[in-house]
């Protein structure tokens, strides 16, 4: 194929609608949240799975699950969104079991936070950092 | 007690002094005079299992130049590591005689000599003849292909991959994993793997509106070799959707999948496989994870990264095997499989010098019918390099084909700055050679080479440096998406690959103004390969070849506008 030169640059805008840019972490918001949903009490460690890609395919829908076997009630916290809040998941006593899976869109690469309240009412955390990429380049 | 790791160390032991004798005693010596096939291929059958592995072909079926990167960094616990080692230090590891045909196969220095002394290689009707030396000796090998198949050249881009699916039904494979082929799109690969007559696996390929194991790819399938049960179980590329444009296979997810892996592999196990083999396209550093964290695999064929690693690396008790890309290498494995485990094993990555090897002459005329329409545009001479210009991609930043093919889209886009894909398949030219319309496609081919042309500020430019940095410098392996740094043009900076995210790139220069980028100013940047749909812009192809006809004669040196610092 023959392209003049003309052509060749009338054809070729438009072409990286990228939109990543740096953000800001709302840090203060999201440990707000936290302290309401503990009371402030100590976050322990263990018993409870948080399953999110460690690169998201789409930073716009991105799967999370979460479980929790005993759980009360989880809290799943997108740390760096403007809003950090995503839901919390009651688990009433007949529940067959206590895991959820949701989608979240994240503003950016970030750390995706699970809080438990157990059936004790202590509290166990756990989180995951999820890169949302320009993409590209693919090896 | 002796421990199975124990067992695999001993392994281990042999598999060092085979690959001294196998690999330091091929002299400095003219390939096709004192080298050869019976000595590339010399294997004392062990076990009762045989593996061939043959990964990232990229479509070339036909003997090629490939030079191994000058510079391959690992960052954080990889720092030093196989793959991560090159050159001098590649031969030192490896008791590698410099001048030999392994340090031709392996190291780059002193390539272009070597080249002319060794020849060529590849060649997929070679690797025919070694895998059916392999069968001789082992009737029920099982010859795995690690994807990266069907991409990557003139014909193939034409037939839609169906030149390399013919030649490599031909090789009767048992199974196989996948990556670039998606960019066929995603009816085409059905298309195809409806009609394979093996397996096409892929336990993380997932139907992206359910989050759940697609049913249009197995994640293992049960073979019974040697007496044995053997589970071979694929994993394709995880971050396809991300590195490559996902709008060409919407229906899919991919992702590492730690947990899925596990279940599956328990599930192999638990269906009585004595033996379980990841057929894996993760690359090497994903892969050494990934047999940190999933338990049971015994043998993990690692493919994505092009790594030609000359001795099985153990992390636990698995061991990772990695045979290179473009039909430069065949890996064969063999191992004692008994008592429903895996107790030893004997490898050898064998080079496919082309000289050396003696062509299948059925597969040979199954690659030529391929071609045969194709023939005219194929050969057809676009330009040729000069005597001291050597074209080669493969290494973390730009190799001298990348700085062509910047150089074209600077020139032919009238643009301040060039993006290349930071990709590792791409045969190299010798100096003096000709360059024909196939060796363009060979380093240009894809189903997105749509040149496009569009104003970036400065701060933007940044970016996107940083973020594709972080893509292949993350000192977590499961968070590198999977390329090399993107290749630019017109454009000077400085990398510090120790640093994390936002803060390893500085000093971004202009070149052709010597002054510093500012951040608020706008500037034209030329690329291809954008993962966005909508594209627009002329074929990269059709952008280099205008560019090396202009030119005639092609000179270029390694440049150094990238200064890389941390290493």
């Amino acid at each position: 194929m023959e392209f003049s030169r003309r052509d060749t640059l009338a054809m070729g805008l438009g072409a990286a609608a990228l939109t990543v840019l740096p953000f800001q972490v709302n840090a203060a918001a999201a440990d707000d949240f936290i302290a309401e949903f503990t009371g402030g009490a100590d976050l322990g460690e263990g018993g409870l799975t948080l399953t999110a890609p460690e690169i998201a395919e789409n930073g716009n829908t991105v799967p999370v699950s979460v479980e929790a076997e005993g759980a009360e009630a989880i809290m799943l916290l997108a740390m760096g969104n403007p809003t950090p809040g995503v839901a919390t998941f009651t688990f009433g006593e007949l529940a067959g079991s206590q895991s959820a899976s949701t989608r979240i869109r994240l503003a950016g690469t970030q750390d995706v936070v699970a809080i438990a309240k157990m059936a004790d009412g202590s509290f166990v955390k756990a989180g995951q950092t999820v890169k949302v990429t320009i993409g590209g380049c693919g090896g | 007690m002796i421990s199975r790791r124990d067992f695999l160390q001993v392994s281990m032991a042999a598999t060092a002094m085979l690959g001294g004798s196998a690999y330091g005693s091929w002299g400095r010596l003219a390939a096709q005079q004192k080298l050869t096939q019976d000595q590339l291929l010399e294997f004392d059958t062990f076990g009762n299992v045989s593996l061939i592995h043959i990964t990232d072909i990229h479509a070339q079926l036909k003997p090629i130049y490939f030079r191994e990167p000058s510079i391959n960094l690992g960052v954080g616990p990889a720092l030093g590591q196989v793959p991560h080692v090159t050159g001098a230090d590649f031969r030192k590891m490896y008791g590698i005689e410099d001048g030999s045909a392994s340090a031709y196969a392996l190291t780059y220095d002193d390539f272009t000599s070597l080249a002319r002394g060794y020849g060529k290689v590849g060649g997929m009707d070679r690797v025919a003849t070694v895998i059916n030396a392999i069968r001789a000796e082992r009737p029920d090998a099982l010859l795995l292909d690690g994807g990266d198949t069907w991409h990557g050249s003139y014909t193939c881009h034409h037939t839609q991959g169906q030149d390399v699916v013919n030649v490599m039904n031909a090789l009767k494979p048992d199974a196989m994993t996948f990556h670039w082929e998606f960019t066929l799109g995603s009816d085409r690969v059905q298309e195809v793997v409806d009609g394979l007559p093996f397996a096409a696996l892929g336990a993380n390929i997932f139907d992206a509106e359910w989050d759940e194991p697609s049913e249009n790819f197995e994640a293992y399938k049960m073979f019974e070799r040697g007496g044995a049960k053997i589970a071979v179980v694929g994993q394709a590329f995880p971050y396809m959707p991300i590195a490559n444009p996902r709008w060409m296979f919407p229906e899919y997810s991919f992702g590492i999948r730690d947990e899925r892996m596990q279940e599956v592999v328990d599930e192999a196990r638990a269906e009585g496989a004595e033996l379980v083999v990841l057929l894996s396209h993760n690359g090497f550093d994903v892969d050494k994870k990934m047999a940190s964290r999933v338990k049971g695999i015994d043998v993990i064929l690692s493919g994505h990264t092009h790594d030609a690693v000359p001795e099985p690396v153990l992390v636990g008790e698995t061991i990772i095997v990695a045979s290179g890309s473009n039909g430069k290498f065949v890996s064969r494995v063999d191992l004692d499989v008994r008592d429903g485990r895996m107790m030893g094993f004997r490898h050898k990555l064998i080079p496919i010098l082309s000289d050396v090897i003696e062509p299948d002459k059925e597969v040979a005329a199954v690659i030529d019918a391929q071609r045969a329409p194709y023939k005219d545009q194929l050969e057809e001479v676009i330009g040729r390099t000069d005597d001291d210009s050597l074209l080669y991609r493969r290494g973390n930043f730009n190799g001298t084909w990348d700085d062509l093919i910047c150089d074209a889209l600077l020139s032919e886009r009238e643009a301040d700055i060039a993006m290349s894909p930071g990709v590792r398949w791409g045969p190299s030219i010798l100096p003096d050679q000709d360059i024909t319309r196939e060796d363009i496609w060979n380093v240009t081919s894809m189903s997105y080479g749509e040149a496009y042309r569009t104003e970036m500020t400065g701060e933007f430019i940044h970016v996107v440096l940083e973020d594709v940095a972080d893509n292949l410098f993350n000192v977590d392996p499961y968070y590198q998406q999977g390329g090399d740094m993107v290749r630019v043009g017109g454009l000077g900076y400085k990398i510090d690959i120790t640093k994390p995210q936002g803060s390893r790139i500085s000093d971004m220069t202009l070149l052709k103004t010597g002054e510093a980028i500012d951040p608020a100013k706008n500037y034209v940047v030329a690329g291809w390969a954008s993962v966005n749909e909508g594209t627009e812009g002329p074929q990269i192809m059709d952008v280099v070849e205008d560019h090396i006809k202009k030119l005639g004669t092609v000179t270029v040196t390694p440049r150094d506008n990238v200064k890389v610092v941390g290493a």
